[in-house]
């Protein structure tokens, strides 16, 4: 077995451990939160400083990456290590830490405008190269820090400050697009349900490759209710279907199943017979049945699936390349400078 | 038959022909033979960025010129007293630079009528009288390389193909090359396709033969080897020079390198030497973008590597949002960029030095940056050393401007002894520097103004670092107005504290009243109008700039000890206008944009008019 295969499942092999127990309060800064009140970035950052003990790893080898945006700020209430960097870029700033420090538990925050917006392309490639990276998204469907303008996920006809006859652009689906990239850990949770948006931190850490995990996030300043529908206990059991590997993927009341033409569908639940309900596999090597998933919230937001799309183990790209400089030493040897500037064709004056 | 063998003291050979008739590949080894002889040179490869215009027209034609001599020179030579045209297009793109009495070797099986048209002649040149002024040699390349390779197991194209290699041996009886190297390289080179090499081997020697037996050469020429300093040389591509650098910078700072770089003319050579050199331990990513390249290199220096990203003046332009975070944040970084003939995608493989105000300037805010700036291919080595120290020493983004004539030209170059290479160790911080076990990012080394560097995985020492401005020591956001106002002047006065060396004026006696200043590449072909300048009497000095941010401490009195300052660029006085604003000295610009090297006689002529003007 290769270095490589070995480290598949096991995001945090190569991170050194915790002496001791840690608490929620060593993971916090000494600097005041300044969001505005009663954002769902708020419950984000109270979940992963809750979560991060449990990781059980050394402070000083985590790290966050953001970029721009209120969500963004984000490392600055950490007490770990972080980078507060430039709008859109975090994934390439994240590439290059966590590529030349596999010793390094990297994770890069950054919202729907700075990650799909200005950062699309960074964003894409790191999931396609699957360097060992752990990306959220807190996605609340508009843009907050330059006060309301539309986001790329936002839907079409939003009225905002820069569209107010509506806005005219198809919206991304953070998840398809993840998908599409092939990315190996694509997951969905939500800012106000800490335990299973802890549950998917949990996975995603312990992947080793990038993950990327959706978190709606409430914008109550410029987006306020954007997934009350998904919190609102009148609708959420309904509305929600659930993820689970092995599962039946099933809301309350509805259930999904192969369509007669080759797709899926959503379905009443009290009508359907178990046997026909789509089991859900996340280690399914393909993704188009994951990518089929992540159409069901569309157009209406009827139904959403929440949870882990998809988690499949392929070889990480920092492992990768650490592996060819391995390889390099072992058959050439360590690199010796005044060998390699005599290399060549060279020649004596006397 | 015995024949005459000629002495010269030089000699400078073009090679021109179709892109694809392998002009680079003969030029190369060429210079490979010629270096192994001994000779001192200087190389200047000319290319189209096409990959293959349209076959036997003037855009498609390539070119590479080779001057060679028994003493140290400084340039590839202005005018070819030997003209290798493969094709009519060759001959007619390159025949205005041949001086009247120079040599011409063409290839006569390329001048059928359709290709003579092609390139607007209506006679055929080798024919008629037109090159009554010149001594022409014509030569049937094609025809001679396919007949000496019957009965080899090639097709007829890769047979025609070797003619390159006939051309090659031609040239290397003429001027008494080794001819070993060559022999190997064909041998290495197609190592997996056997028939090819012993073709391309038997083409070469082919072409060796007809020298020695033909009429249309007579003689043949002798170059003896040039007097150089004693030691081991080789001969050296400023791009491979630069990667070479790199990698040693990398084994003096004991930092792991990083290249984070996109693939750009002519830049690209940089990341495909260093990802060959994995066992340096150089990790070397191709980015999907120029921002992605930079911002990775400033990932991996955040982490502790040597961070390095390569590009040429687009990708500057597009990285300049990521070197402003390096400033502020006060990493180190290197950007190296290979200028080449702009605006926009301008002319890729054509050289300039239109960058520097980009590099200086081409930022929001107040973001200084040093820049250091190579005088000769070799040069490059060091100059990326001395762009390492500085952005390791000072925790701060360098730019380090090289160009296309940089980056392409070859000179023989005296590889150094290791103890020679400067120490450029680093140690991160390990203890917190503040009250009650605290640590403060901002808080800066009284001599340097540098920050301390505390690497992830320090324990004790975690800390968030980032774009929005910050409070003096502790690195906390700040957006109080006197705080921002010294940390502008505090990042400023560190720039500015760098230690640069002294310029040092070559003045031969010391009363010369004229001063001839350059910086970067313009540096041989400076010298070399200095030294044709100085051979009829006259009295000139020349001093040349290597670092262009901060300014050597003695600048300003060196210019304002001379009468007159004449600045030689490849741009509209960029470098002038600096040294006029900053020094209030009436330095004069000679600017050319040509996406061309200047000529020394050129410059000889600007430095006399100069002088006589006095």
């Amino acid at each position: 077995m290769s270095s490589t295969e070995s480290l598949n499942g096991k995001g945090l092999a190569l991170i050194p451990r915790a002496d001791a127990a840690q608490t929620m309060k060593d993971f916090k800064s000494d600097q005041e939160v300044r969001w505005c009140p009663g954002c769902g970035d708020y419950a984000i950052l109270a979940a992963v400083q809750s979560f991060l003990p449990e990781l059980g790893l050394r402070r000083e080898n985590i790290v966050f990456v953001s970029g721009i945006g209120c969500s963004s700020r984000f490392p600055y209430y950490l007490n770990t290590y972080g980078f507060h960097s430039i709008h859109g870029r975090a994934p390439a700033i994240a590439t290059g830490l966590a590529t030349s420090r596999p010793d390094l538990s990297v994770w890069v925050i950054t919202g729907d405008g700075d990650a799909l917006s200005i950062g699309g392309n960074h964003l894409i490639h790191a999931l396609r190269r699957n360097v060992n990276l752990n990306i959220l998204l807190f996605n609340n469907r508009i843009y907050g820090l330059t006060k309301g303008q539309y986001s790329p996920t936002s839907e079409i006809g939003k009225i905002t400050k820069s569209t107010p006859m509506g806005s005219l652009d198809q919206p991304f689906n953070p998840i398809s697009l993840a998908l599409g990239a092939e990315a190996g850990f694509v997951a969905r949770t939500i800012d106000s349900d800490r335990k299973h948006l802890q549950s998917v931190l949990r996975e995603a850490a312990a992947h080793r490759g990038t993950s990327l995990v959706e978190i709606y996030q409430n914008c109550n300043i410029f987006n306020d209710g954007a997934f009350d529908a998904l919190k609102d206990p009148a609708t959420r059991d309904e509305i929600t279907l659930r993820l689970e590997h092995g599962q039946p993927i099933v809301s309350a009341t509805k259930a999904v199943r192969r369509a007669a033409d080759g797709g899926i569908e959503v379905v009443d639940r009290a009508g359907v017979d178990e046997a026909e309900i789509l089991v859900h596999d996340a280690h399914r090597p393909d993704p188009s049945l994951a990518f089929a998933l992540s159409r069901l919230d569309a157009p209406a937001f009827d139904h959403v699936p929440i949870g882990i799309f998809r988690s499949v183990d392929r070889p990480s790209y920092d492992s990768l390349m650490a592996e060819q400089l391995a390889t390099a030493v072992a058959e050439k040897g360590e690199g010796r400078l005044d060998a390699l500037l005599r290399s060549g064709d060279t020649w004596e004056v006397v | 038959m015995t024949k005459q063998v000629q002495q010269l003291d030089r000699v400078i050979i073009r090679f021109a022909g179709d892109s694809g008739d392998g002009m680079q590949l003969t030029g190369d080894r060429f210079t490979s033979e010629t270096a192994q002889f001994g000779n001192d040179l200087s190389t200047l490869p000319n290319f189209p960025a096409e990959i293959r215009a349209p076959a036997g027209t003037l855009p498609g034609v390539s070119s590479f010129q080779l001057h060679f001599a028994d003493h140290d020179i400084l340039t590839p030579g202005d005018a070819p007293n030997v003209l290798v045209a493969m094709n009519p297009a060759a001959l007619k793109a390159n025949l205005g630079d041949l001086p009247r009495g120079a040599d011409i070797i063409a290839n006569t099986d390329e001048f059928t009528k359709r290709n003579l048209q092609k390139v607007g002649y209506a006679g055929n040149p080798l024919e008629d009288e037109s090159l009554s002024e010149w001594r022409v040699h014509a030569v049937p390349l094609t025809s001679l390389t396919v007949r000496a390779l019957e009965g080899f197991e090639i097709s007829k194209k890769d047979a025609e193909r070797a003619k390159n290699m006939f051309a090659l041996g031609l040239l290397s009886w003429l001027y008494n090359r080794p001819t070993e190297g060559t022999v190997r390289f064909l041998e290495t080179k197609f190592a997996k396709k056997p028939d090819i090499a012993k073709a391309n081997v038997a083409a070469f020697q082919a072409g060796w033969n007809y020298g020695e037996t033909t009429e249309s050469f007579s003689v043949s020429y002798e170059v003896k080897p040039a007097k150089l300093d004693p030691g081991v040389y080789r001969n050296i591509s400023g791009n491979l020079a630069l990667a070479y650098g790199l990698i040693a910078a990398s084994v003096q700072s004991g930092l792991p390198l990083f290249l984070g770089s996109y693939p750009i003319t002519p830049a690209s050579d940089i990341l495909h030497e260093l990802s060959k050199h994995k066992r340096f331990g150089v990790r070397t990513f191709q980015a999907e973008d120029e921002i992605a390249g930079v911002g990775a290199a400033l990932g991996a220096a955040f982490g502790g590597a040597l961070g390095v990203t390569t590009t040429s003046g687009p990708g500057i332009a597009l990285k300049a949002e990521t070197v402003g975070l390096a400033v502020t944040t006060e990493l180190p970084l290197i950007i190296v960029d290979v200028q080449r003939a702009g605006p926009s995608t301008g002319m890729p493989t054509k050289t300039e030095q239109t960058d520097l105000l980009m590099a200086l300037y081409g930022r929001n805010g107040e973001s200084p940056v040093p820049v250091v700036a190579p005088s000769t291919p070799s040069d490059c080595f060091h100059a990326a050393i001395e762009a390492a120290r500085i952005a390791l020493k000072y925790r701060t983004p360098v730019m380090l401007l090289s160009d296309g004539y940089l980056a392409n030209g070859s000179e023989p170059w005296k590889v150094p002894d290791m103890e020679d290479l400067p120490d450029i160790s680093v140690e991160f911080t390990a203890e917190p520097n503040g009250e009650d076990g605290a640590y403060l990012p901002y808080k800066r080394d009284t001599e340097t103004l540098a920050r301390p560097w505390a690497v992830p995985g320090t324990p004790g020492l975690e800390h968030r670092i980032g774009g929005i401005e910050k409070a003096e020591g502790t690195g906390n956001i700040s957006y109080d107005p006197d705080n921002h106002d010294k940390m502008v002047r505090l990042r400023q006065a560190k720039i500015d504290g760098i230690d640069v060396p002294d310029l040092v004026v070559d003045d031969p006696d010391g009363d010369a009243r004229v001063l001839v200043l350059g910086w970067g590449s313009t540096y041989g072909p400076i010298a070399a109008a200095v030294r044709r300048v100085r051979k009829t009497g006259a009295k000139v000095a020349q001093t040349h700039l290597r670092h262009l941010n901060p300014l050597p401490a003695n600048t300003g009195d060196v210019l304002r000890s001379y009468d007159k300052v004449l600045l030689p660029e490849i741009n509209l006085g960029q470098l002038a206008m600096l040294l006029r604003a900053r020094f209030l000295v009436d330095v004069m610009g000679y600017n050319r944009v040509r996406g061309l090297p200047f000529k020394a006689e050129e410059l000889a002529a600007v430095i006399q008019d100069v002088i006589d003007s006095e």
